[in-house]
């Protein structure tokens, strides 16, 4: 059972296309990154700051602890760069990846100090949304994105946005939605795969 | 939390039930023990680890949300480089296979039906024995005891982080009296040392519980009866380990509240 590895294949969906971010582009300048190239880097960075810091802005909220968060994910992404695996994914799902997690351990660990709910309640950012030269591209994205997430029932829908923009574990979630706790983590699953199938992530 | 432990070691194979965490896995709504339960299924699942691939694809499609930060980020960003060396690539090797048998028998064919059917015997023997170890290949291994370590819904967690960022978490289970040490993002033993694990006993002697292999994202079983041990320690000892540390341990792990 040993997986046969995927070719790799240009993934479908991830950026807000432009030249710099076009996936292969992405994939490659972290693969110099990982050998050290510092331009490659800064060129990575010039091409998915934007989108890093928008999910770290997302689930954190707080603005400061936002950008601390797009730093330690862009951090941990030079340092790490070397595991990145083109044959398993695109390098913005990489980068995203590590940004989601950078974004929930902070909440997590600023719970236990303070209630999210002491600080801003940024429910709806209106910070400088796609000032880039992609925003059209990207409002198209967000359109197919909203239209996807359409076609999920109410609690598939709820439940993934609450543990992935939310940052809330899938018990908290159950709890959130009034879910038998083992159920929150089959919606986010049967939410995911019917997300998948209609944005159409290829492998 | 219980409920979820619950479902790992239900009566249904553990498969179905750890693939049910998939996409709670990928959307990082798994607590940390859950998530590392995970991880050690991940590793022998295929089918959940391209699950897992398609997922993050979806949800990085999810955020789309685009920010542009301040540009004091972009100037500690790249300073904060220079003062990080990028990790090696991985380069260990993919767990050894067993050899397949192959399945030609060419040598029946041209054989007398007796020979056919005193061969078929011998093949039908063969296979029997041969097959064995392999069949089980393609099913759920056994539940190992690290995995009863990880699950036990008494277990008790101490976690340590380092200065670099690298965390290590020592999973202790009163039923199963073992600890599983668990590291991420660990820098290798310098050349020629390696990490040795240790069980602090009642008395404060320090009993060898085994060397850590030689890898940063590490799941270790430590040898040895945990029951009544009252710290894990991690020492830098030359390689082949010591019977004794010779270093202050790089970290202890206390198992009493």
């Amino acid at each position: 059972m040993e997986p046969v590895p995927e070719p790799a294949g240009a993934p479908l969906v991830g950026v807000p296309a432009g030249d710099g971010s076009a996936p292969a582009v992405l994939a490659d300048l972290l693969q110099r990154s990982a050998r050290g190239d510092r331009a490659a880097f800064a060129e990575l960075y010039d091409a998915t700051a934007a989108r890093v810091h928008g999910l770290a802005v997302r689930v954190v909220r707080d603005p400061a602890q936002a950008e601390e968060v797009a730093q330690e994910a862009f951090l941990e992404i030079w340092r790490t760069a070397s595991r990145f695996d083109p044959a398993r994914g695109s390098a913005v799902s990489w980068l995203l990846t590590i940004t989601h997690r950078k974004a929930v351990d902070r909440v997590r660990s600023a719970e236990a100090s303070t209630r999210r709910d002491t600080t801003y309640h940024h429910q709806n950012q209106t910070v400088d949304h796609d000032v880039t030269a992609d925003a059209a591209q990207a409002s198209l994205e967000a359109r197919r994105v909203r239209a996807a997430l359409g076609g999920l029932t109410d609690v598939q829908r709820e439940a993934i946005e609450l543990a992935y923009f939310g940052g809330y574990t899938h018990t908290e979630v159950a709890a959130l939605l009034d879910l038998p706790v083992g159920t929150a983590k089959t919606r986010i699953r049967d939410g995911l795969i019917r997300l998948r199938d209609t944005i159409g992530v290829g492998r | 939390m219980s409920n979820n432990d619950t479902d790992l070691r239900g009566g249904t194979p553990e498969w179905d039930n750890a693939h049910a965490l998939s996409g709670a896995y990928s959307v990082d709504a798994l607590d940390d023990i859950e998530r590392v339960r995970f991880e050690v299924h991940l590793r022998g699942c295929s089918e959940c680890r391209l699950e897992v691939e398609t997922f993050h694809e979806t949800v990085a499609a999810l955020s789309v949300d685009a920010v542009e930060p301040p540009a004091s980020l972009r100037a500690s960003v790249l300073a904060g480089i220079e003062e990080i060396r990028p990790l090696p690539p991985l380069t260990e090797q993919a767990p050894a296979r067993t050899h397949r048998v192959s399945t030609r028998r060419p040598w029946i064919t041209s054989a007398g039906p007796m020979l056919v059917a005193a061969a078929l015997v011998v093949v039908a023997l063969l296979t029997t024995v041969w097959l064995q170890p392999w069949s089980t290949e393609d099913q759920p291994p056994a539940t190992t005891v690290t995995e009863r370590v990880l699950d036990d819904p008494e277990r008790a967690v101490v976690q340590q982080r380092f200065p670099d960022g690298a965390t290590a978490k020592v999973v202790f289970s009163p039923a199963e009296g073992r600890a599983v040490i668990l590291t991420e993002d660990m820098a290798l033993a310098p050349e020629g040392k390696v990490y040795e694990l240790w069980l602090q006993s009642p008395r404060g002697d320090m009993v060898p519980a085994g060397l850590m292999p030689d890898l940063s994202d590490a799941v270790f079983l430590l040898e040895g009866d945990a029951s009544d041990a009252r710290a894990v320690g991690i020492t830098i000892e030359p390689d082949g380990g010591s019977a004794i540390p010779t270093s202050t341990p790089i970290a202890l792990f206390e198992l009493e509240a």
